[in-house]
């Protein structure tokens, strides 16, 4: 994603990411982000809290504006209501990131990829 | 609060002992480039451009817009109600939390809303899907010039860009 935002800076449209893996995205390098500190899955908020939902988005639309730099990183001011376990436990083999149908249509996907890739279709 | 989770890192070691000894090598540029806003955000034009594979439940049966591998850009018209969007994805925290409130991840209510308070002109007629999973080089060289042209199609003055 942060590929897509740099491609559209670079051919004038201004961007703002609203994401959760703050490292990946400053690692790429985009203009605008607002870093939500939260599991992989809610950048704009916790599911089914609009008010919290409003104002993240409402912080993105400002650093659109007051932005004057590239690489600026905003930190959404909320944290995640059940705690902070879930930082220690993400990406561990108590918490698997993909696991069943989702790990073999990952792995298919990846296959597939492979074969398109060798007969140049992608 | 504890300091934000190193993914890089995470993966790398999760990665490693799943067996997989190639780590992921992740996009880094020196550089960064930046467009100034060319007038007030009350005058802009908005989009999204989302990487979460959302989608929507048709009335007839037939396939809502979603990325494939040999077409990895598509868009979905702004006013698909709320209650018919949904995404499938696996690629997310599914131990800690849910995609089930499409607004926590694809923000269209609240940029409708925006626009409804005046802080954005408009929303486009459409938002974009991206598949970002699987080449780099792909991403540069075909879906990123597919979704600008698609910008440039409906006047979009700026980009909301949320990656799940």
């Amino acid at each position: 994603m942060s590929l897509v935002a740099r491609y559209l800076e670079e051919n004038g449209i201004p961007t703002v990411l609203i994401a959760t893996a703050r490292d990946i995205v400053e690692r790429c390098g985009v203009a605008r982000l607002v870093h939500t500190d939260y599991p992989l899955g809610n950048p704009c908020g916790q599911p089914f809290n609009v008010e919290e939902q409003r104002q993240i988005v409402a912080v993105a639309a400002d650093l659109l504006e007051t932005a004057t730099e590239p690489g600026t990183t905003i930190t959404a001011p909320f944290e995640w209501p059940k705690g902070d376990e879930w930082k220690r436990l993400v990406l561990t083999e108590e918490r698997p990131f993909l696991e069943g149908e989702h790990y073999d249509k990952w792995m298919q996907g990846k296959e597939r990829y492979r074969e398109l890739k060798k007969e140049g279709k992608v | 609060m504890s300091d934000y989770v190193r993914y890089i890192d995470k993966t790398r070691e999760y990665y490693l002992s799943q067996g997989y000894d190639k780590p992921y090598k992740w996009a880094h540029f020196e550089d960064i480039p930046f467009t100034e806003l060319t007038k007030p955000l009350d005058q802009c034009r908005a989009t999204i451009v989302s990487t979460s594979s959302i989608t929507y439940r048709q009335e007839e049966a037939s396939d809502a817009p979603h990325a494939t591998l040999t077409d990895s850009v598509y868009s979905i018209d702004t006013d698909v109600p709320k209650d018919r969007l949904f995404t499938d994805i696996g690629h997310f925290d599914s131990h800690e939390t849910t995609l089930e409130d499409v607004d926590s991840f694809y923000p269209v209510t609240h940029l409708r809303n925006l626009v409804a308070e005046g802080r954005l002109d408009s929303l486009a007629t459409r938002c974009h899907g991206v598949l970002t999973s699987y080449s780099q080089r792909r991403t540069l060289e075909v879906d990123a010039p597919e979704v600008l042209r698609r910008c440039r199609e409906d006047q979009v003055d700026v980009a909301f860009m949320v990656p799940v």
